[in-house]
C-alpha cells in the first residue's frame, strides 16, 4: 500500500522573536489521502497559515515529522524541494499574485518555465488549464483588465497547469464578493471531483470550509476537531463568460 | 530553468518599467559614450600625426640644429646656426656617410608677402626643387624652379593656394612679381590646396630656392634643416650613426649630451607619437571609466529597489518552483541587460559623436581628420558595460535569490 499523500505526526513550529518563543503550531497530527478535499479552518492567528507553509515546503517545522508521499523535507535538497513545488504542488493565494503587465496566457505558463517540459507543449497545456477555469475569452488580457473573480480563476489555472497532485488554496475567496467566491469554489470542486486533484483549502469562514469533504479546525496552534462535512455545500454558480 | 527563458523573463521584467530602465542606464550610456569618443578621437589624432610623419618618407632623416628640446617650452634649441655649408660638404663625402644619396638644405622663416596693396604673412620656405615632388605635392599651375635657378640664386617662388587667393584673388599670379623683404620675387607656380604635409603647410607658404632664401631674403649663412635621403630604408640606422659621428667630429663634441644637433627619423617620430597619443588616450579613457563606476552604483541602487518592490513576485516564483539559482540568474540578467543595452547605446552615440567631431575637426584644421572606430573600443565598451552589470548586479540578485517564498503568501 502506498504511503498517504500527507502524513503529519506531532509537528510543532516555534518562532523565536526577541528571545520569546511562540508556538504557532503545537503538536499537530493528521493524514490526508490522495484525492481528498480538506479545509483547514481557524481564526486569524490560529496557526493555519503556518501549517500551510510547512505542508507546502515553504517553511520548516521545528519538531515532529511531516511526510509528503512518504518523504520528509530533509530527504530533499533545496533544488529537489523546488522541483516538488513545481511538479506536485500548486498554490492559489488570497491576493492572486499574478504578474502585472503580462498576459493571462503568460501568467498561466509561468510554472512551466521552471519545469523540464518542452516549450512546444506550453501553449497547449496552458490553454487546457485556462479552459478548465473558463477563461479562454481572456487569454490575451492583462491582469489589470480582469475582475477579482477572473484573476483568481487565472491563478487557479496557473496552479493546475503542471497537473500537480496537490493544490493549496490560501483564503482563495477572501478578496472576492460572494458570487465570484462561488465561482472560485465551483472551480476547486470541479478540479477535485472531475480531475482528481487533492485540495487543501485554508479559510476562516465556515461557509467556505463546508465546500470541502472534511474540515480540520485549528485554534492556538492545535487541532480542535477533524471531521467529515455532513451537509457539504456544492457551488453551483457557473462561470459567466 | 533554461538560460533563454531566464533572459526572456529578465526582458519582461525590464519592460514593465521602461522609463525607470531607461533612466537607470543613462550613467552607463554616458560612460561608454565618453570612452568610445576618447578612444576614437585619440586614434584619429594619432592617424593624422602619423600621416604627416609618413609623408616625410621612410628613407629620410631630418637633421635639426641645436640640442634636442627637453619640453614644449624649451625652444632655445631651435634657435641655432650649427648647420652650415661646412656640414653639408662633410656629409656629402661618401667616406663619411656612404648611404646618403641626397642632401636637401632647408631654410625657412615667416615673412610678409606683398603684391600691389595686398600683404599676407606666410612661411617663406627655401628648399631644393625636389622637396615638393618628394612629398607628392606638385604645382597645379605653372612649374617648380629648376636646379639651374637654385644655382643662380633666382628670385622665383611657387606659392600656396591660400597665398594666391590672399594676394591675387581671382587673377592669374603666374609671371607677376611679389615683394618679400623688399626683394622682387617672380611667381612661377601655384601649389593646389594640399594643406599640411610633413612640417610644412603648403597652402600658406611660398617655396623658393634655398640659395635665394639664404642669401637674398634672410641673409644668413646657416640652414634651418638638412634633409637627408638614404639609398634604402634598412640603412637608416647606420646612416644615423654616420651623420652623428661626422657632425660630432666636425664640432669636436665628445660628450653626447652636448650635441648641438639632433636627428629625426620616421620610425622614431612615429614611436614617440604613438607612445604619447596612446598614453593620453588611455589616461582620458580611464577618467571616463570613473563615470562607469558611478553608473554601476546607480544600477545597483535601482536593482535593490526593484528587488524589494518585487518581493511578492520573487516569492511567487519560488512557490511555483523557481530555484535560488533561477532567481539569481533572472535578476543578474536584468542588470547585465540594462548595462549591455546602455553600452550599445553608448557605442552608437560615441561613434556618431566622434564622426561629427571628425567632420568639424576636418573643417577647423583644414586637413582630413579621419573618422576611425577602433574595434578594440567596441569590444571594450561591450565588455566593460556587461562587466559593470555583473559586478553591480550580483549583490541585488543575491538578495533576491535569498528571499523566502513565504513572503508571497503573506497577506498585506
Amino acid at each position: 500500500m502506498p504511503p498517504p499523500l500527507i502524513e503529519v505526526r506531532n509537528i510543532t513550529k516555534i518562532y523565536q522573536d526577541d528571545g520569546v518563543a511562540t508556538a504557532a503550531v503545537n503538536g499537530v497530527s493528521f493524514t490526508i489521502e490522495s484525492g481528498e478535499f480538506v479545509a483547514i479552518m481557524g481564526p486569524s492567528g490560529s496557526g493555519k497559515s503556518t501549517l500551510l507553509h510547512i505542508l507546502g515546503f515553504l517553511d520548516r517545522h521545528t519538531d515532529g515529522t511531516y511526510r509528503f508521499e512518504g518523504k520528509t523535507i530533509d530527504d530533499y535538497s533545496r533544488l529537489e524541494i523546488a522541483r516538488v513545488r513545481n511538479k506536485k504542488m500548486g498554490f492559489v493565494f488570497q491576493a492572486f499574485n499574478l504578474l502585472p503587465r503580462v498576459s493571462v496566457l503568460e501568467n498561466v505558463k509561468l510554472p512551466l518555465l521552471y519545469s523540464d517540459i518542452a516549450e512546444s507543449q506550453w501553449d497547449t497545456m496552458a490553454m487546457k488549464a485556462i479552459a478548465i477555469v473558463g477563461m479562454e475569452h481572456r487569454v490575451a488580457h492583462e491582469p489589470a483588465q480582469l475582475s477579482g473573480g477572473e484573476k483568481q480563476r487565472v491563478a487557479i489555472a496557473r496552479a493546475l497547469v503542471n497537473d500537480p497532485e496537490l493544490i493549496f488554496a490560501d483564503e482563495p475567496t477572501g478578496n472576492l464578493d460572494s458570487k465570484s467566491g462561488q465561482m472560485v469554489m465551483n472551480a476547486l470542486q470541479k478540479l477535485n471531483a472531475d480531475h482528481g486533484h487533492t485540495i487543501i483549502l485554508i479559510t476562516h469562514e465556515t461557509q467556505t470550509a463546508e465546500h470541502a469533504q472534511r474540515i480540520i479546525r485549528v485554534r492556538d496552534g492545535k487541532i480542535e476537531s477533524d471531521e467529515r462535512v455532513t451537509s457539504r455545500r456544492i457551488a453551483t454558480t457557473q462561470f459567466v463568460k | 530553468m533554461k538560460l533563454q527563458y531566464s533572459f526572456k523573463t529578465a526582458l519582461a521584467g525590464l519592460n514593465t518599467n521602461k522609463r525607470r530602465s531607461m533612466l537607470t542606464i543613462l550613467g552607463i550610456v554616458i560612460g561608454i559614450t565618453s570612452i568610445i569618443l576618447v578612444m576614437s578621437l585619440g586614434r584619429g589624432a594619432q592617424e593624422l600625426i602619423v600621416g604627416q610623419i609618413k609623408s616625410m618618407g621612410a628613407k629620410t632623416i631630418l637633421i635639426i640644429p641645436g640640442r634636442q628640446p627637453k619640453g614644449p617650452t624649451d625652444f632655445v634649441g631651435s634657435l641655432s646656426d650649427t648647420l652650415k655649408q661646412r656640414e653639408y660638404d662633410a656629409l656629402s663625402r661618401k667616406v663619411n656617410a656612404p648611404h646618403i644619396i641626397k642632401i636637401m638644405p632647408i631654410v625657412f622663416g615667416s615673412e610678409a608677402l606683398a603684391y600691389g596693396n595686398e600683404t599676407y604673412r606666410a612661411t617663406v620656405f627655401g628648399a631644393t626643387y625636389t622637396f615638393g615632388s618628394m612629398h607628392n605635392v606638385f604645382p597645379s599651375e605653372g612649374r617648380v624652379f629648376t636646379e639651374e635657378e637654385i644655382r643662380t640664386f633666382a628670385p622665383v617662388a611657387v606659392i600656396g593656394s591660400k597665398v594666391k587667393s590672399q594676394l591675387f584673388g581671382e587673377n592669374d599670379p603666374i609671371g607677376q612679381n611679389i615683394r618679400i623683404k623688399g626683394n622682387n620675387v617672380r611667381v612661377i607656380g601655384v601649389f593646389g590646396g594640399k594643406g599640411q604635409v610633413s612640417f610644412l603647410n603648403f597652402d600658406e607658404a611660398a617655396m623658393i630656392p634655398y640659395t635665394t632664401a639664404q642669401r637674398t631674403i634672410f641673409a644668413i649663412k646657416y640652414f634651418n634643416r638638412l634633409m637627408v635621403e638614404t639609398d634604402r630604408e634598412e640603412n637608416i640606422p647606420s646612416t644615423v650613426q654616420d651623420i652623428t659621428t661626422t657632425l660630432r667630429n666636425l664640432h669636436n663634441i665628445t660628450d653626447p649630451s652636448k650635441d648641438d644637433f639632433f636627428l629625426q627619423t620616421q620610425a622614431q617620430a612615429m614611436a614617440t607619437v604613438g607612445a604619447i597619443t596612446g598614453a593620453l588616450t588611455a589616461f582620458l579613457a580611464a577618467i571616463a571609466a570613473i563615470s562607469l563606476i558611478v553608473g554601476g552604483i546607480g544600477i545597483m541602487n535601482i536593482m535593490l529597489v526593484s528587488v524589494t518592490e518585487r518581493t511578492r513576485e520573487i516569492g511567487l516564483r519560488k512557490a511555483i518552483g523557481a530555484t535560488e539559482k533561477d532567481i539569481l540568474t533572472q535578476f543578474l540578467l536584468e542588470a547585465i541587460t540594462l548595462t549591455g543595452v546602455g553600452g550599445l547605446i553608448g557605442i552608437l552615440l560615441g561613434a556618431s559623436l566622434s564622426f561629427v567631431a571628425s567632420l568639424i575637426l576636418t573643417r577647423a584644421l583644414g586637413q582630413a581628420w579621419l573618422f576611425s572606430l577602433p574595434i578594440s573600443s567596441i569590444l571594450l565598451g561591450i565588455g566593460v558595460s556587461a562587466g559593470v552589470g555583473l559586478l553591480f548586479g550580483i549583490y541585488p540578485a543575491r538578495q533576491a535569490s535569498l528571499k523566502s517564498p513565504m513572503e508571497a503568501l503573506r497577506y498585506e
